[in-house]
């Protein structure tokens, strides 16, 4: 092998990397905190919503779990304009990522809900709560709990998976890297340092949700 | 110009169809044997090879399938060959689908019982002798329902090879969408395929968990 490695790129092109790592990290921010909440509405529909919706949520979170997300990304940002519906690379990105995000948290929180005693939706009727007010103050925050660790996997899969919105031209870091690589032709050099910019995003994005679940839920609520 | 009917584009796609389960298979055959490989470094090995296995599984979990792609595209590069994307493509997929399977076979080793382990060590069972034995007949059951959930992932990961340029079901749909112009039926028909080939698993994976009773042996 002869080949010489180049890192020299790296300071002329670091802004162009710092504006991806920008743009990876909101459309992730975002896309949690939507795609999550969607995850716990879906979740109420299947544990205790209308019977009209339960299909309806079942089949969406069927569809999401079982097409991959450049699909789903494509179906939103190249399929929809034919239903009129038109939005930016940057909204499509997000919307896709919320939108799978929600079906696979769904799942996730519906299980943490499954794992929930029978008796606490009794206990949270002989109070005379509302079916929604059990939900929302005795089932959601013990489930969330106790799937804390696998819907942290899930998000940090989720922002290793946006890497793909580049192929719809949302400026990612996926993208950062092409462009940089188009000028520099040092095509294994500039993705390597991707990577591993991604590895240490995946990384940090696990400690901050460790944080936060150690935040949200401290040790006394579980025993 | 040419008109082209709705049999027409479904039939290409059906035609490129055949090559997302070829890599499919490929990656899961292949991904299995590394995933073993890596499974017996990682639980049995010595300190640096459950350390290099290790380090090999963050590496691969912890960066988008994608970047390794186009690692695999460029890096093999170097070494002077002429990379065809199918070779790059089953490279990266394989050693994805590695990392992934020896975790979720870790985790299914670990939880045999330690006495398990005792108990053959003390009928002078070597290490391989063990897995062979007593701990791999076991884990297996315990393995099988998230092994054929993972195949779901390998195949919706193979829709990321498109962009390196192996023409299967994603890029023929982008091609199609091309000559035809029709981006929501043609999507929508590639994520009706997807659908077609990953709900069987998924679903046999969720009946394999309940009738192995595997998540409920506890309650």
């Amino acid at each position: 092998m002869t080949y010489q490695f180049d890192f020299g790129w790296l300071i002329d092109s670091l802004p162009v990397l710092l504006k991806g790592i920008r743009i990876t990290v909101q459309l992730i921010l975002i896309g949690a905190v939507f795609g999550v909440a969607l995850g716990i509405a879906c979740a109420w529909v299947r544990a205790l919503g209308p019977k009209w919706l339960k299909p309806v949520v079942a089949t969406y979170v069927e569809l999401i779990r079982n097409t991959p997300f450049l699909i789903q990304l494509f179906f939103i940002f190249f399929g929809l304009p034919s239903l009129g519906i038109r939005m930016s690379e940057l909204t499509a990105a997000n919307l896709a990522m919320i939108v799978n995000l929600g079906a696979y948290s769904c799942e996730i929180i519906r299980a943490g809900i499954q794992a929930t005693p029978r008796g606490q939706f009794e206990a949270g009727a002989s109070l005379a709560m509302t079916p929604f007010q059990t939900f929302w103050h005795v089932v959601l925050v013990p489930a969330l709990q106790r799937i804390w660790p696998a819907l942290s996997s899930q998000i940090v899969i989720v922002m290793l998976g946006s890497a793909v919105v580049s192929q719809i031209a949302a400026e990612d870091l996926t993208f950062a890297a092409n462009f940089i690589q188009s000028r520099n032709f040092r095509a294994f050099e500039t993705y390597f340092v991707s990577t591993l910019i991604y590895l240490a995003l995946a990384i940090l994005l696990r400690q901050l949700l460790a944080g936060l679940g150690w935040m949200l839920f401290p040790r006394k609520a579980s025993r | 110009m040419t008109e082209f009917s709705f049999w027409d584009i479904l039939r290409n796609l059906l035609l490129a169809a055949r090559w997302t389960v070829v890599l499919s298979l490929v990656s899961f055959t292949g991904g299995g044997i590394v995933g073993a490989a890596l499974l017996f470094l990682r639980i049995g090995g010595r300190r640096g090879m459950q350390f290099l296995s290790r380090g090999y599984i963050q590496l691969f979990q912890g960066t988008p399938l994608l970047m390794q792609l186009f690692l695999a595209f460029f890096g093999l590069g170097l070494f002077g060959i002429d990379v065809p994307a199918w070779l790059a493509a089953c490279v990266a997929l394989i050693l994805w689908t590695a990392a992934f399977l020896a975790e979720i076979w870790r985790g299914c080793v670990e939880s045999i019982a330690k006495g398990q382990w005792e108990a053959s060590a003390s009928l002078g069972m070597g290490y391989l002798q063990q897995m062979r034995y007593v701990i791999l007949p076991q884990a297996l059951k315990v393995a099988v329902p998230p092994t054929v959930g993972f195949s779901v992932q390998v195949v919706k990961g193979t829709a990321l090879t498109s962009i390196i340029g192996f023409v299967e079901l994603s890029k023929a749909g982008s091609i199609v969408t091309n000559a035809t112009f029709q981006p929501f039926t043609v999507y929508g028909l590639v994520a009706l395929i997807y659908f077609a080939l990953c709900w069987p698993l998924s679903k046999s994976s969720q009946l394999l968990e309940r009738k192995l009773n595997v998540a409920h042996r506890n309650h």
